[in-house]
C-alpha cells in the first residue's frame, strides 16, 4: 500500500508539471496576451507597460516567470491580474457550488444509471430493454445546452416546481441548496445515465456467457444471486474506469455549460472567464485544482479496481 | 442382477431453432446410471455430448429450445421439473465439473467462498465459518496440499491441476449421488489428467458416485468408463459396457475412433489414421445413417436410418446403429492387423 502511495504521489506531481507546463507555453504563444500591454489598457504609454512589465516579472526569462508562479500557487500568493485578487481565495469560494453540483449529479447519474442498465440486462430484447434503450440513446445524443432551457422553461417558468437557478450555500440553507440544486443534476447526470446504462448492459450480457456464470447455476443458485453476485460484480470494472474519468472531470471544474446555464458560480465558469480574459494565473490555478482532482479521483478508482478484481491487487503481478 | 438406475434418460431430444431452421443437437438419446457406475459419452465436438449432459441438469433451458424425452432421476422428470425444483437439485444430488477450470471459476471471488455459497444455497442456518470448515474438509479430500492455507486464496492463484480439483470439491461439498464431469481433463496436461482420473475413480469407488463423464478422449474413458455411449451427429450410433466396446465394436465410426488412437503396444504407423471428412452440419443431415457419407462401408441400406438395437445373439445390452451383419463387421473392422475404419496411408 505505502508503495502504491508513493508510486501514486510521483505520478501526480508529473501530471502537474507536464499539464502546468503545457498551459504556461500554450498562454506564451498565443498572440495578443502580452498581459502587460492587457493591464496597462488602451491608452497605455510604451513606459507604462515597460513599468508594468517589471513590477509583475514579465520581462524575466519564461522559465523564470514559470517558476515564479509556480512558487505563487503554492503559497497562495498568486493573484489575478485585474482585479488584483487571490486566486486561490476564488477558488475556494467557488469550490463549494462546484463540488455541489458534481457529487450530486454522480450519485444520480451512478444509481440510475446502473439501475437501468441492470434491468436492459436482465430483460434484454424485451419491451423493457427496448423502451430503456430508447432513453438511454435519447439521453445521449440530446445536448446539454438543449436539455437545460427546456427544463427551465417547463419546470421553474410554466409550472413554478423548481427556482430559478443561482447557488445556494448548504450551509446558508438545505432545502433551497437542494431545490436549486435539482436541476442541474439531473441535466448533468442525463448524459452519463444513458452512456453507463448501456454500457453496463453490454458488459453484463457479455459476463452471463461466462463459464462461471454457468458454474453459479449448476450449483444450485437463485437467479437472482447468479445476477447480482457473479454478473453485476464481474460487470462493473469497466463502470469504475469511466466513472474515474468522469466524475475527476466534473469534479475540475468541466460542467462548464451546466454552471453557466444555471448561473452556478463555480469553478467552470471562473476558468471560462479567465480564458476570455487572457488572465493566466487563474487559468493556471484551476488547471492545477483540476489536474489534481482527475489524478486523485484516478487513484481512488485503482484502488476500487483492487477491490473488485483481486488480480489487479496492487503490487502483485497478475496471473494468466 | 443390478440395482436400480438413478437417472434414466429415455428418447431425449434437444432441438434449438436458430436462424438457419431447427438444429436437432440430440436426438433420440436413452440410457441409464447405476449408483457406482461410470457412463462415459463420448464424441468429437458438436456430437450432442455436452447438451445431453447440461440438458439432464436444466442448463440448456432457453426460449428457442425445445426439449423432449424423460430423464427420471429418483422419480422425477427433470425435463419436466420446474426451475425451482431443478435448482434444488443442481449442487446439491446432482452436481457438475466442467471442462475449463480456468474459466469456471469466478475470479473474483475467493474459493472457499465460492464452494461455501454452494453449500449455503442449499442448506439453510450453515454459517459462513461453517461452511468454510467444510471447504477445507473437501479441499483436503481431494488432495489439495495445505488446505487450512489454500481455502482462502483466489482462482488465478491455483494452478490449473489445482483448480480443477478445486472444482472436484465443489462438486462434491453436498455429496451428491450423481456427478456429471465435462470434459474434466481435456484442459489439463497429461500427468494432471491422470492425477485428476485417479481422484475421480477413487470418489466413485469410495462414496458410490453415479458418474456422467462427457470427453472425446477414449484413452480417458479406457481409465474408467464402465459403460460407453459413443454420440455421432447428435445420435447414439453404439453403446454398450467398456470391454464391448473397446474389443468388440460394431459400428465403423467407432472402429475409426479407435483406429485413430495412438498406441504403444502395437507397431507405429507411418502416418495417424484418420477418419476422413467432417461431422455433418446438424441443420443439413444426411438421409438415413448420418455417418453415411464419410464411411468406406457404405451400402444400400444405409439410406434409411438403422434403429439403435442389440444386434449380438448373446449381448442384448450393445446396441448399434449399422445395418451391416455382424460377421461382415467382424471382417470389415481388421485393418492391418488392428481394428481400423480404413488402412492407414503409407
Amino acid at each position: 500500500m505505502a508503495r502504491f502511495v508513493i508510486r501514486r504521489l510521483a505520478g501526480m506531481i508529473a501530471v502537474l508539471f507536464a499539464v502546468s507546463v503545457i498551459v504556461f507555453v500554450i498562454f506564451n504563444v498565443v498572440p495578443n496576451t502580452n498581459p502587460a500591454q492587457l493591464l496597462a489598457g488602451k491608452n497605455s504609454t510604451p513606459v507604462l507597460v515597460k513599468s508594468i512589465e517589471e513590477e509583475w516579472g514579465f520581462d524575466n526569462s519564461l522559465p523564470e516567470q514559470y517558476l515564479t508562479m509556480m512558487k505563487k500557487i503554492f503559497t497562495g500568493e498568486l493573484t489575478s491580474y485585474k482585479p488584483r485578487i487571490s486566486v486561490d481565495e476564488q477558488i475556494i469560494e467557488r469550490i463549494p457550488a462546484t463540488f455541489s453540483l458534481s457529487i450530486g449529479a454522480a450519485i444520480i447519474w451512478l444509481f440510475f444509471g446502473l439501475l437501468l442498465g441492470y434491468l436492459s440486462a436482465l430483460r434484454a430484447g424485451g419491451w423493457l430493454d427496448r423502451f430503456l434503450t430508447g432513453f438511454a440513446i435519447a439521453g445521449i445524443s440530446i445536448p446539454v445546452f438543449l436539455i437545460a432551457p427546456v427544463l427551465l422553461y417547463f419546470l421553474t417558468y410554466k409550472l413554478e416546481i423548481f427556482p430559478n437557478a443561482q447557488y445556494v450555500p448548504l450551509t446558508e440553507n438545505p432545502s433551497e441548496w437542494l431545490s436549486h440544486l435539482i436541476l442541474p443534476w439531473v441535466t448533468l447526470a442525463i448524459l452519463s445515465i444513458g452512456f453507463y446504462s448501456r454500457v453496463l448492459r453490454s458488459n453484463m450480457l457479455d459476463v452471463m456467457n461466462e463459464d462461471y456464470v454457468r458454474t453459479a447455476r449448476a450449483k444450485g443458485l437463485s437467479e437472482r444471486r447468479v445476477m447480482s453476485r457473479h454478473v453485476l460484480r464481474n460487470s462493473l470494472v469497466p463502470i469504475v474506469t469511466l466513472f474515474g474519468l468522469d466524475f475527476g472531470a466534473t469534479i475540475a471544474g468541466t460542467a462548464i455549460i451546466t454552471e453557466y446555464l444555471y448561473s452556478l458560480n463555480g469553478i467552470g465558469l471562473y476558468a471560462i472567464e479567465a480564458v476570455q480574459k487572457f488572465e493566466l494565473p487563474p487559468v493556471m490555478g484551476v488547471t492545477i485544482y483540476g489536474a489534481f482532482f482527475v489524478v486523485f479521483v484516478n487513484a481512488l478508482v485503482d484502488i476500487a479496481y483492487a477491490y473488485l478484481d483481486p488480480r489487479v491487487r496492487l503490487g502483485e503481478s497478475g496471473a494468466s | 442382477m443390478s440395482p436400480a438406475p438413478l437417472l434414466s434418460v429415455k428418447g431425449l431430444r434437444v432441438g434449438f431453432s436458430t436462424e438457419g431452421g431447427l438444429l436437432q443437437a440430440v436426438d433420440d438419446v436413452s440410457f441409464e446410471v447405476r449408483p457406482g457406475e461410470v457412463v462415459a459419452i463420448v464424441g468429437e465436438s458438436g456430437s450432442g455430448k455436452s447438451v445431453t449432459a447440461q440438458t439432464i441438469m436444466g442448463l440448456t433451458r432457453s426460449k428457442n429450445a425445445r426439449i423432449e424425452g424423460t430423464a427420471e432421476f429418483e422419480g422425477m422428470d427433470l425435463i419436466e421439473a420446474s426451475d425451482a425444483e431443478l435448482r434444488r437439485l443442481r449442487g446439491d444430488r446432482v452436481a457438475m465439473v466442467f471442462q475449463d477450470p480456468m474459466t469456471s471459476f469466478n475470479p473474483v471471488y475467493r474459493l472457499g467462498a465460492q464452494i461455501g455459497e454452494a453449500i449455503r444455497a442449499h442448506r439453510d442456518g450453515v454459517s459462513k465459518s461453517e461452511a468454510r470448515a467444510r471447504a477445507v474438509e473437501l479441499f483436503e479430500a481431494v488432495g489439495i496440499p495445505n488446505a487450512e492455507g489454500r481455502v482462502d486464496d483466489y482462482p488465478h492463484e491455483f494452478s490449473g491441476g489445482m483448480r480443477q480439483r478445486a472444482m472436484i470439491a465443489m462438486a462434491l461439498a453436498l455429496e451428491p449421488d450423481l456427478l456429471i464431469a465435462d470434459e474434466p481433463t481435456t484442459a489439463l496436461d497429461v500427468t494432471i489428467q491422470a492425477q485428476i482420473l485417479e481422484l475421480l475413480r477413487e470418489l466413485n469407488r469410495k462414496r458410490n458416485l453415479a458418474t456422467i463423464l462427457i470427453t472425446h478422449d477414449l484413452g480417458v474413458v479406457a481409465e474408467i468408463a464402465d459403460r460407453v455411449l459413443v454420440m455421432y451427429a447428435g445420435r447414439v450410433v453404439e453403446q454398450g459396457t467398456l470391454d464391448q466396446i473397446f474389443f468388440d465394436p460394431q459400428h465403423p465410426y467407432t472402429w475409426g475412433l479407435l483406429g485413430s488412437l495412438t498406441r504403444l503396444d502395437k507397431p507405429r504407423p507411418v502416418r495417424l489414421p484418420q477418419i476422413s471428412g467432417a461431422p455433418p452440419s446438424l441443420l443439413a443431415l444426411p438421409e438415413g445413417c448420418s455417418f453415411r457419407p464419410r464411411c468406406p462401408h457404405e451400402f444400400g441400406p444405409c439410406i434409411d436410418l438403422p434403429p439403435l438395437q442389440a444386434r449380438l445373439r448373446d449381448e442384448p445390452g450393445h446396441c448399434d446403429r449399422c445395418w451391416l451383419s455382424p460377421e461382415a463387421k467382424k471382417e470389415k473392422r481388421q485393418v492391418a492387423g488392428q481394428i481400423g475404419l480404413e488402412a492407414p496411408t503409407p
